[in-house]
């Protein structure tokens, strides 16, 4: 067994391990940590596969940013664990038999099917050496050439996700006195000002009954 | 002993076993259930990154960049909805979430 094989299982048994927690931790932190540690052993397994860049990508992407803000909403929401955990060992004997019969079933027919696979080819395009080839260089080759146009859809998609979560989570101040600049560019002298029509003096005899009215009430409280 | 694609594929598939078994065990929690499906997709990137190694094609390696995008816009909106779910029912129990049943 080289060196290569046993790194892979070292790196394996961890991220199994890391995996079994995330799903069988108590508290969401505990579950969120192991998961960065699964994503940390995964980045090191790509990188056994000679895939440099997209192992940092992981380790930048998931660990530095996704995992980030799982923490955050984590602690930010109050939750009631022992709510959320009710029924969690009663679903365990059926989701532990299809897990099983996935892994088994997986693993029988892809040991089966690729064992033979056991040569590496090169990733390198024809005519240069494979030890020479940088795996950021290739890839960026290939995505800025023959993907452009995927590329561009990925950064509309992640555009949209930035609107969304924004637009989700924004909350207003209720008690801000805060008027749209639109509607204050857009308003008339007529919205500000208004001329009523009245007459210039106001009819007499309402204003008599009201001072006999009054009269008896003020000489009331002088006494 | 030499490392064969079968091992990657077979590592590939326990991973997915385990989230599957993940969602099944917590069921009321959303949280978690978001973090398994992360550990699916990275289950099926690293099928793809040990196929792209091993057939010798640079493009399964370029679909794994895309998922990546992608997953990272769908966990980024998921928070989102999470949150402001929380603030409206004061609860991530997916149980909870019988609104819209009619």
């Amino acid at each position: 067994m080289d060196v290569k094989a046993g790194l892979f299982y070292v790196f394996s048994a961890l991220l199994l391990f890391a995996a079994f927690r995330v799903i069988t931790a108590r508290n969401p932190v505990h579950a969120a940590l192991y998961l960065v540690l699964a994503f940390f052993q995964a980045a090191m397994i790509w990188m056994l596969l000679k895939a440099e860049f997209l192992a940092i990508t992981l380790v930048l992407v998931y660990v530095g940013a996704v995992m980030v803000l799982f923490l955050f909403v984590v602690m930010m929401l109050d939750i009631n664990i022992d709510s959320v955990r009710q029924g969690f060992w009663r679903h365990f004997p059926l989701a532990g038999m299809i897990g099983a019969l996935i892994a088994l079933e997986m693993a029988a027919v892809l040991m089966g099917g690729f064992r033979l696979v056991g040569e590496p080819k090169s990733t390198a395009v024809v005519g240069v050496v494979a030890e020479q080839v940088s795996n950021t260089r290739e890839l960026g080759k290939l995505l800025y050439s023959e993907y452009v146009f995927p590329v561009q859809i990925a950064a509309v998609i992640l555009l949209v996700a930035i609107i969304a979560a924004i637009a989700l989570t924004l909350r207003g101040r209720k008690d801000s006195k805060h008027i749209g600049a639109n509607e204050q560019v857009r308003v008339k002298a007529g919205d500000r000002m208004t001329v009523v029509k009245m007459s210039a003096t106001r009819p007499a005899q309402p204003l008599l009954d009201a001072a006999v009215a009054v009269a008896p009430v003020e000489g009331e409280k002088k006494a | 002993m030499i490392l064969t694609l079968g091992h990657f594929l077979s590592l590939g598939a326990i991973l997915f076993a385990l989230s599957v078994i993940g969602i099944f065990l917590n069921r009321k929690n959303l949280i978690i259930l978001l973090m398994a499906i992360e550990l699916m997709l990275l289950a099926v990137n690293m099928n793809f990154v040990a196929f792209s190694y091993y057939l010798g094609d640079m493009h399964g390696q370029i679909f794994v960049f895309f998922i990546l995008t992608v997953a990272a816009a769908e966990s980024a909106i998921g928070l989102a909805i999470l949150v402001q779910l929380f603030r409206n029912k004061s609860s991530i129990n997916v149980d909870e979430l019988n609104t819209l049943k009619g």
